[in-house]
């Protein structure tokens, strides 16, 4: 277990948007996160990554509550993410963008840079050298010097995954990385999270609509709908669900 | 990669060796008239490329350099003139015992001059950075008239408007020149470094910046008070270039002319920071000619005392319409070299 929720609940003003949740996921997991549009799951994201505070329960990452964490802390502690749009630093390359990653994991201070000691020469050529190893392992090292807007849109989520996991996290948090993809794109995606979650020891917990990509990837999920959960269970389970299918479909039982 | 780490080192080494060449051949052959204007430019390169630090690299728009040029220049003036003369000039109120006391080398003022400008920015930033949005242009464009009009009604420490006078004239083109080339390496070395690197990503995208772990606060003060030091350092020389200075100086005005070099260079560029210096403040003595009467042939044209303004306008609404980004755009020197990237 590398995650858990207990009881959270977030309002907004007289609006529940997640209402008394809670689940787990456990270590090396690749867990699926569904609902319909507004039924709570970016919000689920903010809470875990501390851009919202829960107005109820908590959250505990390898045992330590996160609540009232700052963001930036939470990611040093080890959970990173992608956004729904990919928002890469559109002036800079990839390389610049990965290194980003590695802000907090080179060390040397501010004066240092300032004056050029030795130290930030060695610290920028070890992360450089991991940086393109990352780049590397997605097979768009060769983009490195390229300003990261202009790739192709498959390449750019890449590159975004490959900036989050510069921050050596132990559980990656995608907002629907299949978004705006073509099948073959996400058959390509799907293996690279498999992937990946075995080469760099990640526990996955993913946002999707494409519930064929959720199917093929996804060793649980967890239905949202309107802040409650509906379902949690394994992919195919949850498709012959029946509320899942209302929730979906509209409720066909009453008509 | 190191042979090209290297060749960039011989490219920086022989830019410093030159800039220091010329520094020397300009204060031993030029006259005295261009060695002002060339040592104008040297501060203002100092101030515009601190400037462009949290305005141009970090995104966040600042109208602060009127007020820390300001207090460098009063600290600065405050520590070298010795307690005679501050007896001497102070007429509306007689100084406090302790403005008398007031003393320091040249090297020793310019370091209070920028340490206690970044103090009072780390002071400012804690407020203004907690929030995001353009609180920051208005809490600094308030903080430049209150220092003036601090300076203004302290006349116990500040002499009031009369200002302050009779400042030695430490300042020379080693000086400035010398601080100026230190400052541009100094910021560039800093924009090459994971601070930089944070500084853009603030610029472009905060959210996703926290998102990979980037203490944002932490980032912004750092570029602010950096600003702060060097427009104090630079405030510093410039009292120690005009011997005198007053309150009247440091008006929004001072911040307009920065915010032009930096705009016309290109936000967000070091290089275009010293270019956008160089045009405005040379071009600006180069185009008095146009301020003249001036005889086309068919007709005279009488005087007219701020031509050179509008013609200087014209050609910065040139610049914007068909160059957004400015000169540089957020280009360096040694991106213009690369071939075939972008």
């Amino acid at each position: 277990m590398i995650l858990e929720l207990k009881g959270v609940t977030k309002k907004f003003g007289g609006v529940t948007a997640i209402n008394n949740t809670t689940f787990t996921v456990n270590s090396k997991e690749i867990y699926g996160l569904i609902g319909p549009n507004g039924a709570g799951k970016t919000t689920m994201f903010n809470i875990i990554t501390g851009n919202y505070q829960a107005t109820d329960g908590e959250v505990v990452f390898r045992s330590e509550k996160l609540n009232g964490l700052k963001p930036h802390t939470i990611v040093r502690k080890g959970i990173a993410r992608t956004f729904q749009n990919i928002r890469l630093f559109k002036t800079m390359s990839v390389m610049d963008n990965v290194l980003i990653g590695f802000d907090f994991q080179a060390n040397y201070t501010y004066f240092e840079s300032i004056f050029r000691f030795p130290r930030f020469f060695g610290e920028e050529k070890r992360i450089r050298k991991r940086a393109i190893e990352i780049l590397d392992y997605f097979g768009i090292a060769e983009f490195a010097e390229h300003k990261a807007t202009d790739l192709s849109y498959g390449q750019q989520r890449k590159v975004e995954i490959a900036r989050a996991l510069a921050t050596n996290p132990a559980m990656l948090l995608l907002d629907e990385p299949a978004a705006g993809m073509n099948p073959a794109e996400t058959k390509e995606l799907a293996h690279l999270i498999r992937t990946a979650r075995e080469d760099f020891d990640l526990t996955v917990l993913l946002i999707e609509h494409d519930m064929k990509f959720v199917n093929q990837l996804c060793d649980k999920v967890l239905v949202l709908d309107y802040g409650k959960t509906i379902f949690e269970g394994k992919p195919s389970d949850a498709i012959k669900d029946k509320e899942v299918v209302a929730a979906y479909l509209g409720d066909f039982a009453h008509d | 990669m190191n042979i090209v780490i290297r060749k960039d080192q011989w490219i920086n080494l022989a830019i410093i060796a030159s800039a220091l060449w010329f520094i020397w051949f300009a204060s031993t052959h030029f006259d005295e008239y261009t060695v002002r204007i060339l040592n104008n430019i040297a501060i203002f390169t100092i101030l515009a490329v601190s400037y462009n630090l949290i305005n141009g690299v970090t995104g966040q728009f600042s109208l602060e350099p009127n007020g820390f040029v300001a207090i460098g220049a009063y600290v600065t003036a405050l520590l070298l003139l010795d307690a005679d003369a501050k007896d001497y000039q102070f007429d509306i109120e007689s100084p406090y015992p302790w403005v008398l006391g007031l003393q320091a080398n040249f090297v020793w003022a310019l370091f209070f001059a920028g340490t206690f400008s970044s103090l009072l920015a780390l002071t400012l930033s804690f407020p203004v950075f907690r929030v995001r949005g353009d609180y920051l242009a208005i809490v600094t464009l308030g903080f430049g008239f209150i220092i003036r009009i601090l300076a203004i009604n302290n006349p116990e420490i500040t002499n009031g408007s009369l200002g302050l006078n009779d400042i030695p004239e430490f300042s020379n083109l080693y000086w400035t020149g010398g601080i100026a080339i230190l400052a541009v390496w100094g910021i560039l070395n800093i924009v090459n470094s994971k601070y930089g690197r944070a500084m853009k990503a603030v610029r472009d995208d905060e959210d996703a910046a926290i998102a990979m772990g980037v203490n944002t606060f932490k980032i912004k003060t750092f570029a602010f008070c950096t600003s702060a030091f060097l427009e104090g350092v630079g405030g510093g020389l410039l009292a120690a270039l005009l011997t005198s200075i007053s309150p009247d100086l440091f008006t929004f005005f001072f911040t307009f002319q920065l915010l032009i070099i930096i705009v016309l260079g290109g936000l967000g560029s070091t290089t275009g920071a010293v270019i956008g210096t160089v045009l405005v403040i040379g071009g600006a003595e180069w185009m008095r000619f146009l301020d003249e009467p001036m005889n086309f042939g068919l007709f005279v044209t009488p005087a007219m005392p701020g031509m050179r303004m509008v013609v200087f306008s014209l050609i910065l609404i040139f610049v914007m319409l068909f160059a957004r980004e400015g000169i540089m755009g957020k280009r360096e020197l040694k991106d213009l070299f690369k071939k075939g990237k972008k």
